[in-house]
């Protein structure tokens, strides 16, 4: 039975390929995650037909993990996807950190090796690197033990910051560079010790513990609006976690599945920086964010001016396009599905109605996409940043809805500003622009934005579902 | 020196993936990329199949890799089942509209 295994190994290698080809179009994108998922299938099946299992503990870990996952996939909120994916993208690495320490376990019960055991002679050490698989299988099992370990804690923190149990500040101490760079060189130390004398049961744990703090050490500092690039470094830290696991048992398929979620993840953090104008560097170690208040650039001079639901209806009445821009505060205050009741009101009204979604809106790629899915929104009325833009200048109104920074002119106009260059959807240069905020305090980055003050926008205070509610209602009142 | 050529050969295959993940993956759009991120959480969850490589009955003797496998297949498949389930979940939410309603449409 055993030749049937690499032959399925290649069978669930094309399929996952060919599912993620299928993702790239909205219309086979299902298709393509069942073909995937397929794939995973063959690839459980293959594995078992191998060799003899302890199945009674495959049975226990499956089952335990099957429920869990049912549970959530079916109970997240898709405005909670980024936690989700944090979440996963560490389970992920732990798995990975698991099979990495496991398949060196079994060596080091089978010689005896362990937490404060005395050395081995030099005999039974020479043995225990040939059983371990020399030098380079110590170096990918203390590979995996790392990448897993990084990605499970950061990942975990990363959970945390998104769902708001650890702060989305930047966490900034005084001397965390040489703590970095003490736990840098103490992974490098250990890494060649390790290689040479694999033996060393301690350093292996030492190792595990030093990755699992490095993993909040590299999160802590960086600020939630931040997320969307954090979220995708660690979902390609999580197939590279699993390439490391492939490499430790030596097995194709691990190496190549978890490959194409590492550049899946690469891809991610590359667009997410460029959309931001910063480099991963920047992003990883500036800590943006944590000066607070900082304005940088040039004082704004105009005042902000406020309009009730009830004007702003008259003005929506008469328009004949609007472009809503939506960011993470439609996602907090759940708005997404007054805002399409709204749309539905517009287009009833005889006006066109698109959605224009920046590139970093929200905490994760795309997630303005998948909440405007959940709320019924077709997505041919999607449209992106560098499609919208051209088109802004007709725009009769522009609606802001829970967007900050990603609207903010200042990054166009003020060389001063600590996001100049990032590009950004020009909606102050639409006819008319309504902000909903809750209130004047400046975004995430602590920038303030020109838009409010600028003499075609107007700030329409409150929670931007009650907001929407409103207008909602002065639509269905006129129409009655 | 038959463990070095094997790695070489492991090697090669992660940097071919690699090219061919980065080709593929370019050309997923903006609007799909929060389920390519949780469809490639069950991807990544391919780390079962090391998992219960780890439960094979040889390594039965050590109890705590009997532990350490039993919570990889565990953590891995919350990954496979999860990921799946919920990037199906949010795939049937997208859609084109329908057909023209009343008002124009054709924008």
């Amino acid at each position: 039975m055993i030749f049937i295994t690499p032959i399925l190994y290649i069978i669930s290698a094309i399929l996952f390929v060919f599912g993620i080809k299928q993702l790239s179009k909205a219309t086979t994108a299902r298709r393509g995650n069942a073909t995937s998922a397929l794939g995973m299938l063959i690839a459980i099946i293959a594995t078992l037909v191998g060799h003899g299992f302890q199945f009674q503990w495959i049975i226990v870990g499956a089952l335990a993990g099957a429920i869990i996952g049912v549970l959530a996939s079916k109970l997240v909120k898709m405005t909670a996807m980024p936690e989700m994916v944090a979440l996963f993208n560490g389970f992920g690495g732990l798995a990975s950190l698991l099979v990495g320490w496991g398949t060196y376990q079994v060596v080091a019960d089978a010689m005896g090796v362990g937490w404060g055991v005395p050395a081995l002679d030099a005999a039974s050490a020479a043995k225990f690197m040939d059983d371990i698989g020399g030098g380079f299988s110590a170096a990918t099992i203390y590979l995996a033990i790392l990448i897993g370990g990084i990605t499970f804690t950061g990942s975990i923190i990363a959970w945390g910051k998104l769902s708001g149990v650890v702060t989305q500040k930047p966490v900034l101490f005084t001397g965390q560079n040489v703590v970095n760079f003490l736990i840098v060189l103490a992974i490098l130390v250990g890494a060649v010790w390790f290689t040479v004398d694999p033996e060393q049961y301690w350093i292996a744990v030492v190792a595990t513990g030093v990755a699992l703090v490095l993993g909040i050490m590299v999160v802590i500092p960086i600020g939630g609006a931040d997320m969307p690039v954090v979220i995708s470094l660690l979902n390609s830290y999580s197939g590279l976690a699993a390439c490391a696991a492939g490499f430790v048992i030596r097995n194709n398929l691990l190496i190549i599945t978890g490959a194409l979620v590492g550049a899946s993840g690469i891809i991610l953090t590359s667009i997410m920086c460029k959309a931001m104008n910063r480099s991963l560097g920047n992003v990883l170690f500036s800590g943006f964010g944590a000066a607070g208040g900082s304005t940088g650039g040039s004082a704004i001079e105009g005042e902000a001016k406020p309009m009730q639901p009830s004007d702003a209806y008259y003005i929506l009445e008469a328009a004949s396009s609007v472009v809503v821009v939506p960011g993470y505060g439609m996602a907090v205050a759940q708005a997404q599905h007054a805002v399409r009741e709204l749309a539905e009101m517009l287009e009833h009204n005889g006006t066109e109605v698109k959605y224009a979604i920046h590139p970093v809106a929200g905490r994760m790629p795309g997630h303005m996409n998948v909440l405007l899915a959940e709320a019924n929104v077709s997505y041919d009325q999607l449209v992106e940043m560098d499609s919208i833009n051209p088109t802004m200048e007709t725009v009769d109104v522009a609606i802001v809805i829970g967007a900050n920074d990603v609207v903010n002119p200042a990054a166009r106009e003020d060389e001063g500003s600590p996001i100049y260059g990032m590009p950004i959807i020009d909606a102050d240069k639409a006819r008319t622009c309504f902000i909903l905020k809750r209130s004047m305090a400046s975004g995430f980055a602590g920038i303030d934005n020109p838009l409010f003050f600028r003499d075609n926008s107007y700030m329409i205070f409150g929670d931007a579902k009650s907001t929407v509610e409103g207008l909602v209602t002065e639509f269905k009142e006129s129409a009655a | 020196m038959e463990a070095l050529q094997q790695f070489e050969f492991l090697f090669f295959i992660f940097i071919l993936a690699m090219f061919l993940g980065l080709e593929l993956i370019t050309k997923v759009p903006s609007q799909l990329h929060t389920p390519l991120m949780s469809g490639s959480n069950a991807i990544s969850g391919i780390s079962l199949v090391g998992a219960l490589i780890t439960l094979n009955v040889e390594n039965a003797d050590s109890t705590l890799t009997t532990v350490l496998g039993a919570c990889a297949v565990g953590f891995a498949t919350i990954n496979v089942v999860g990921g799946y389930l919920v990037t199906d979940r949010m795939l049937e939410m997208f859609k084109a509209r329908p057909a023209p309603d009343k008002k124009g449409g054709g924008a």
